[in-house]
């Protein structure tokens, strides 16, 4: 067995507990911890298999911000984990279910012979990042640009549909805080000076 | 000397191998401790003169000795971990927060091929690395049970997922002027004639304050500190944290900022090379003191914002980051992008 090898089923192995953890456990951000080793650890996969590129984005892009925003809100609920339990019991039939037929679906896709361990093929020679780029910008540019444009409105969507102004807020606006002028603020009166009335013995 | 180790060791094989590898990894990692203990001392010596005080002077010849003190005090102190906290997760936070601060110190290029690794995809790796230490800090506020602890958290977890975005878009600019995401060729794609002149923080100007600034929040260190915030919430996220840990806490923070400013002259102010022009004899040589001095001083910055600028507020904070910083940076790199294709910035080195 090559170091590859031995590092593989490592990796599979933590990766596997992981997400079985995830499911698993009672805490939800224990959970949310577990998922994020998941992602570590498919990362380590890929590198692996010389994906540098795609490993990376998935750390950067998925431990980095989309798990930490995940987390933030898995902080914040209260989540009662015995009603969920409740759940666990009576679903799992159907989640069984729809388990098989991804994994009879992954088979007809790839296929079984592409399940041996193979040794990656490095279409890039050197950088895979560099490949990916050229290959994203010129061959697949128009599918590019599609996907770019669709999560762009995917965004002002999702803030569309968030972004609601409550009665009784109140807020501040930086533009007119700092227009303001000094005469805005205070008013200088002139009041004429009278004599001091005279002291009477 | 070195390269007689090298051949000598890697005379073992894979072992002599891993020896040569866990060897430079020391000679990364212990000068970067030591560096902050002596930051931590620069810092309070400077706050001190910036407020007309002394600063630390009675440990040692001008006080030179006064963090290594404190961090043996911190040491001997008792392990304090809260009754109702979620213990694994206390313990396992500041471990979280130390381990990409020095991970990411991997591909920080000192000299011409003197660096650790020399990754093609080294600015995503930084990236990656960077914001993987948020995690500490959102963990030990959760875990400590604690509700300053845990307004620290929430700030600072979305205080740096903003500022990041900001920050990935700044080195986005220097990509298209690089051409490369290799550290190394980002400094070699600002070499020329010209010196100083040459560098990207010219052409790159906006990024450049962005990407610095952000990198000042990212921290979180003053004026953007609100995780900490001391007169609102006590500490924030390491109110719990006594002894060791906080120790370890403390040693993140300052290796950050230290790693932050060696990027921002890497990435902006051509690392290693000279500011003078090729033609000077001695001053044009290029070489890792010109790195250092560089770094100097935007760590001088960091403790010149601290003692210059009242602390943020939370809403400013965010006004700053998505709606101030996030926009220019979007119009720079458009503005790069033509500066690259009219050739007026040159396209690096693999062009």
């Amino acid at each position: 067995m090559s170091v590859d090898l031995i590092l593989f089923y490592v990796f599979s192995v933590i990766l596997a507990l992981a997400a079985l953890g995830v499911i698993g456990v009672r805490n939800s951000v224990h959970a949310a911890l577990l998922l994020v080793l998941c992602f570590f650890t498919t990362a380590a996969l890929w590198l692996l298999m010389q994906a540098e590129f795609l490993a990376i984005a998935l750390v950067l892009v998925y431990v980095g911000a989309v798990m930490v925003l995940f987390l933030f809100v898995v902080m914040m609920l209260d989540i009662n984990t015995e009603q969920v339990r409740e759940g666990f019991i009576r679903y799992l039939p159907v989640g069984i279910g729809v388990a098989a037929v991804m994994l009879v679906e992954m088979l007809l896709l790839i296929g079984l012979k592409g399940m041996a361990f193979t040794a990656p093929v490095d279409p890039a020679g050197s950088s895979n990042t560099a490949w990916l780029g050229m290959a994203l910008y010129t061959r697949f540019l128009l599918p590019f640009e599609v996907a770019a444009l669709i999560l762009t409105v995917a965004v002002i969507a999702a803030v569309m549909l968030t972004l609601r102004k409550r009665a009784g807020t109140r807020y501040q606006n930086p533009s007119q805080q700092v227009a303001v002028k000094a005469r805005d603020r205070v008013r200088i009166v002139k009041m004429p000076s009278a004599a001091k009335p005279e002291a009477t013995p | 000397m070195i390269a007689m180790l090298h051949d000598f060791l890697l005379g073992y094989g894979a072992i002599g191998l891993v020896v040569w590898l866990v060897l430079c990894i020391l000679a990364i990692a212990v000068p970067v401790i030591l560096a902050v203990a002596f930051y931590v001392w620069w810092e309070r010596k400077v706050l001190g003169w910036m407020h007309v005080r002394m600063g630390p002077n009675s440990v040692g010849p001008a006080g030179l000795l006064q963090t290594f003190a404190d961090v043996f005090k911190l040491l001997l102190k008792e392990l304090l971990v809260p009754k109702k906290s979620s213990r694994l997760l206390f313990v396992l936070a500041p471990l979280l927060a130390l381990v990409p601060a020095f991970a990411a110190w991997a591909v920080v290029p000192f000299d011409d091929k003197l660096v650790l690794a020399d990754v093609n995809a080294g600015l995503l790796y930084l990236l990656a690395m960077t914001s993987m230490g948020v995690y500490g800090i959102i963990l030990a506020g959760w875990a400590s049970n604690s509700k300053y602890a845990f307004l620290g958290a929430m700030r600072s977890a979305a205080q740096v997922v903003s500022y990041e975005v900001a920050m990935g878009l700044a080195l986005v600019g220097v990509l298209i002027c690089a051409g490369s995401l290799n550290l190394s060729d980002i400094v070699r794609a600002q070499g020329g004639p010209h010196g100083l002149l040459d560098w990207f923080w010219l052409p790159l100007l906006p990024l450049f304050v962005i990407y610095f600034v952000s990198g000042v929040a990212e921290t979180n260190r003053a004026p953007f500190d609100m995780a900490e915030g001391e007169s609102e919430i006590v500490a924030g996220f390491h109110v719990e944290y006594s002894g060791a840990p906080f120790a370890v806490f403390f040693l993140t923070e300052y290796a950050n900022m230290i790693l932050i400013s060696f990027l921002a002259s890497v990435l902006f102010l051509g690392g290693w090379l000279s500011p003078f022009p090729e033609s000077w004899s001695v001053l044009g040589v290029p070489g890792w003191w010109w790195l250092f001095a560089k770094a100097f001083i935007f760590a001088f910055f960091y403790l010149w914002f601290r003692a210059a600028f009242p602390r943020y507020r939370y809403d400013q904070i965010m006004r700053l980051g998505w709606k101030v910083f996030i926009p220019i940076a979007l119009v720079w790199i458009f503005v790069a992008g033509c500066l690259v294709y009219f050739g007026v910035v040159g396209q690096g080195v693999s062009a």
